[in-house]
């Protein structure tokens, strides 16, 4: 017999599944990243362009997702290697909520520099 | 209390089976446990259910309550309804074996391939072994020593119903227990148990085992200090055949 979403409901699985996640779609956006960054071998004009390109509207609302993405992956990381190499202690759920802390910190100061 | 009746659904047959569908009084303070002893004693006593000390001390009647495995004997019907309703299965990732029973032979038998049994070196005509359970080795090996082997991690542990042979957070936690007794002789052939592909390693943190541990242990810790250990060993040349 298998369990289903109730026992999985509560904050630890949430942060596996918001690591796992972020991870998969940080791996497909890659691809992107080197193709952007290889405009640059076509020349000045080219790389440019692209950059002109994403200055648009939903261009930042993705590089948005994109921060969020990182940020919550970066800061969900630091949190397991905490918790694996440091010695335990029963902080486990501040640290849960310092790495959601961190991410939501990291969208707001780019917002600002979006705005 | 806002009902006089309970709602219970229960689970019937084996890993194919049913729910079926009781009412039972509602009483002050009723465990869980209380309701299926009603159903088994006064409404249906073909039901197979277990248990032994009613006192949260033998792990014995450990089931999965609206979704969550839990102690049975411990949990009150309070904590857990929703509504009028109440919904008992047997444990996950476990054999069914009838009803709310379920087969916990895989379950023992990986703490026993965790080296989950105490090697000493002394016999019964030595000393008593002097141990300060202030000493950081007794301490840790104290937080992690409560467990009463009910399968609740076992039965909320995902990596286990990813992974048949994974030994899984009690064997683990057992396993880290020995580690830390400065008394125990097999501490390298138990590291090299839980360090392959099933053991401490194969651990994803989802933390469901802490998260529903009803002794308030925390086996994902347990494991994280297998880790390391592990490590160290590997680091030291330790972990291969002696």
């Amino acid at each position: 017999m298998k369990s289903d979403f109730r026992a999985r409901n509560h904050p630890a699985y949430w942060a596996f599944i918001v690591h796992r996640a972020s991870g998969v779609l940080l791996s497909l956006f890659l691809p992107v990243h080197f193709m952007a960054l290889g405009q640059a071998l076509q020349g000045a004009a080219r790389l440019d362009a692209l950059l002109r390109w994403t200055e648009q509207p939903l261009v930042k609302i993705g590089e948005t997702v994109l921060v969020m993405l990182l940020a919550a992956h970066l800061a969900g990381g630091l949190r397991l290697l905490a918790l694996e190499f440091l010695a335990w202690r029963d902080w486990q759920k501040s640290l849960l909520a310092a790495a959601a802390g961190v991410t939501l910190a990291a969208v707001m100061l780019f917002l600002l520099q979006v705005a | 209390m806002a009902v006089s009746t309970l709602r219970v659904s229960v689970w019937r047959g084996t890993e194919s089976g049913h729910l079926q569908t009781f009412e039972v009084p509602r009483l002050e303070s009723q465990t869980v446990l209380d309701v299926v002893t009603h159903i088994q004693r006064s409404l249906d006593p073909t039901l197979s259910y277990r248990f032994a000390c009613r006192v949260g001390m033998c792990g014995s009647c450990a089931m999965t309550v609206n979704g969550r495995a839990r102690w049975t004997c411990r949990t009150h019907v309070s904590e857990v309804m929703r509504g009028e309703a109440l919904e008992v299965r047997p444990l996950s990732n476990l054999p069914v074996i009838k009803d709310l029973v379920t087969d916990m032979t895989p379950f023992f038998d990986k703490w026993a391939q965790a080296r989950g049994s105490f090697q000493g070196a002394t016999t019964r005509r030595d000393d008593f072994a002097r141990v300060s359970p202030e000493t950081p080795e007794r301490r840790l090996a104290d937080a992690g020593i409560e467990c009463i082997g009910c399968g609740v991690c076992y039965s909320s542990c995902d990596v286990v119903a990813w992974n048949a042979d994974y030994l899984g957070p009690a064997a683990l936690n057992r396993a880290w227990t020995l580690v830390n007794d400065v008394r125990d002789t097999d501490r390298r052939s138990r590291l090299a148990a839980v360090a392959g592909d099933a053991g401490c390693h194969a651990c994803h943190t989802h933390m469901s085992c802490t998260e529903r541990c009803p002794k308030k242990l925390s086996p994902t810790a347990s494991i994280a200090g297998l880790k390391r250990a592990a490590m160290m060993a590997a680091l030291k040349g330790e972990l291969g055949d002696e």
